[in-house]
């Protein structure tokens, strides 16, 4: 049996009780909600945490809210499986229940929440490993060792944010809230995460995602993901494209935003692209160029199954085709 | 034979720091559910997984460890009516919540008609991955009786079988789905 190191279980019941247990026992604490990366990483001893505060009890970061005019409010506990069924969510934000249908398998679906997914830890072929493996290796930068082994001279950690749902909340303009000893603060999710696979996230560990807001969906948007992956089920992205664009009344395209994921510690927007879709009616030729754009900017690292080269060509591939469903419509 | 690392030593010394590990881990704690209908009472350590306590604790070897990892679902229950993984969920979780396992399925010596159709269509060859099966597709049955191929698909895409392929088990499912559809006509 692969067991799980010790702790103690300290369940809250509110976000002040949370936020309390972890000023209590500072950086002894991390916070649970689904568990389905934190006690899979625990298993590796990724984190041996003295005590786990289970935010799975509390009711008030557990909804999902619309209104026309302040958008969309989703609590940090809500499922996957719910984002996905949500029929708000499939109608406003089509790309964002998409990307949450393509996350692993049903059964971890019903287990993993959005508070887990936008804060999951960063991924690597030499970190995500038992810790036999790891010791053998010497250790990795990420943790206990002082080589990446990505990229000997990288001074900085090159594990990949994975999530599926964290581009998507980007082309969105998605704000994380966040509630910490020192009260709550909401931080634009394009400010979430950092360039360093170790220090991927801004919020310190006492820290607690409480609610993700989106903006309403102006008039025309359409949104699109798609996720390269081996598998159809059970597979973290190899490459993750989130595509939303704003069209007037005829057919124009007047505002266009594409994300990358799983290419680095945090998703990458491709700017450029935007100078070649917006004027245009989405014709071929300009879903070319700017795939040719994301095609640039992906730099993706020998960190992830399949070879880099694959997962480089399909950059360009993966971004032409996900523009194309805009086209099409949803 | 390769020669002793000083990593090996360390590797084997993670035995003895397992022993202590156990030795010095947090007390037991009492939780109560309810296991396949039947109020459960249990004492376990707060970092045993829900497989764990069924395996060990409770005796009820039915649900099945492959990767511990959540990447096979063999180890798939249902908490409140919906498949999860016991490997990935503790137990204290589950505190007053309804879990149902395989041995859960037969009801007063009848076996559960996704058994008997597993049984009918040669859906099982080692075994090993049957249990999550039953498990992932008893809750697709639980709310939509009369499920597409799709649907069938879907509702068992987080659950691995290595050596029967998955066309028999489909097929079991379909087959189940329509007797008991018909029987609920009757
Ligand atoms: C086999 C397998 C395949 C997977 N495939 C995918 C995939 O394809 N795409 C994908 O995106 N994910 C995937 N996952 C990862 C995971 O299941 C999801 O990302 C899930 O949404 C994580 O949510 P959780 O509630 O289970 O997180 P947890 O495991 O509870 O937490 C994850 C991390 O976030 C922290 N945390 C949790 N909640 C909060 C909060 N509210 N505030 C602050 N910090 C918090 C925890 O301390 C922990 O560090 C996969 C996992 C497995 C085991
Ligand atoms: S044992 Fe739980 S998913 Fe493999
Ligand atoms: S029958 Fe052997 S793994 Fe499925």
């Amino acid at each position: 049996m692969l067991r799980l190191p010790a702790f103690t279980y300290e369940p809250a019941r509110s976000i002040a009780q949370a936020v309390g247990l972890l000023a209590q026992y500072g950086p002894d604490a991390l916070v649970v909600s689904g568990g389905t990366d934190l006690y899979a990483n625990m298993k590796q001893r990724l984190f041996t945490p003295k005590v786990l505060v289970g935010l799975r009890s509390i009711s008030e970061m557990r909804f999902i809210a619309y209104d026309d005019a302040t958008g969309l409010d989703i609590g940090a506990l809500t499922t996957l499986r719910t984002i996905a069924e949500d029929p708000v969510v499939n109608a406003r934000y089509h790309s964002l229940a998409r990307a949450a249908s393509l996350i692993s398998t049903p059964q971890l679906r019903n287990m993993g929440t959005i508070g887990g997914n936008v804060c999951l830890d960063t991924r690597c072929n030499f970190y995500n490993q038992q810790e036999d493996w790891r010791q053998a290796l010497g250790y990795c930068l990420k943790k206990d060792g002082d080589v990446c082994r990505v990229a000997v001279s990288s001074t900085k950690c090159l594990a990949v944010n994975s999530s599926d749902l964290v581009p998507v909340l980007q082309s969105f303009d998605a704000t994380l809230h966040l509630a910490g000893p020192t009260g709550e603060r909401a931080v634009k999710i394009v400010e979430f995460y950092r360039d360093d696979g170790r220090y991927a996230r801004v919020n310190g560990p006492t820290e607690v995602v409480t609610r993700i807001t989106i903006p309403p969906p102006q008039a025309q948007t359409r949104s699109a993901y798609r996720k390269l992956r081996l598998r159809g089920s059970f597979d973290f992205p190899l490459l993750g494209v989130a595509a939303v664009v704003r069209l007037d009344d005829d057919g124009v395209c007047r505002d266009a935003r594409l994300i990358l994921n799983a290419v680095a510690a945090q998703p990458v927007e491709v700017t450029e692209a935007v100078r070649y879709l917006v004027g245009t009616r989405l014709e071929a030729d300009a879903l070319a160029a700017a795939a040719e754009c994301a095609y640039k900017c992906g730099k993706p690292l020998d960190n992830t199954s399949a070879s880099v080269l694959y997962r480089k060509r399909m950059l360009r591939v993966f971004a032409r085709r996900t523009l194309e469903d805009l086209r099409h419509g949803i | 034979m390769r020669e002793k690392s000083p990593y090996d030593l360390r590797a084997s010394a993670r035995g003895i720091y397992g022993f202590f590990e156990m030795m010095t881990a947090p007390p037991k704690i009492l939780a109560k559910f309810r296991l396949n209908g039947d109020e459960i009472e249990c004492a376990f350590h707060p970092n045993k997984t829900l497989l764990e306590v069924l395996r060990e604790d409770l005796g009820l070897t039915g649900t099945k460890h492959g990767c511990e990892m959540g990447h096979c679902g063999a180890c798939t229950v249902l908490v409140a009516g919906e498949p999860v993984l016991s490997c990935l969920t503790l137990a204290l979780e589950c505190e007053g919540s309804e879990i149902e396992t395989v041995e859960g399925l037969a009801r007063g010596g009848n076996l559960h008609p996704l058994q008997h159709a597993f049984t009918t269509c040669g859906a099982a060859q080692c075994g090993y991955c049957t249990p999550g099966f039953l498990l992932s597709a008893a809750a697709l049955l639980q709310v939509n009786d009369q499920p597409s191929n799709a649907e069938i698909k879907e509702a068992l895409a987080g659950n691995l079988c290595r050596c029967t392929g998955y066309t028999k088990i489909i097929e079991a499912v379909a087959l189940a789905a329509e007797r008991m559809h018909e029987s609920s006509d009757a």
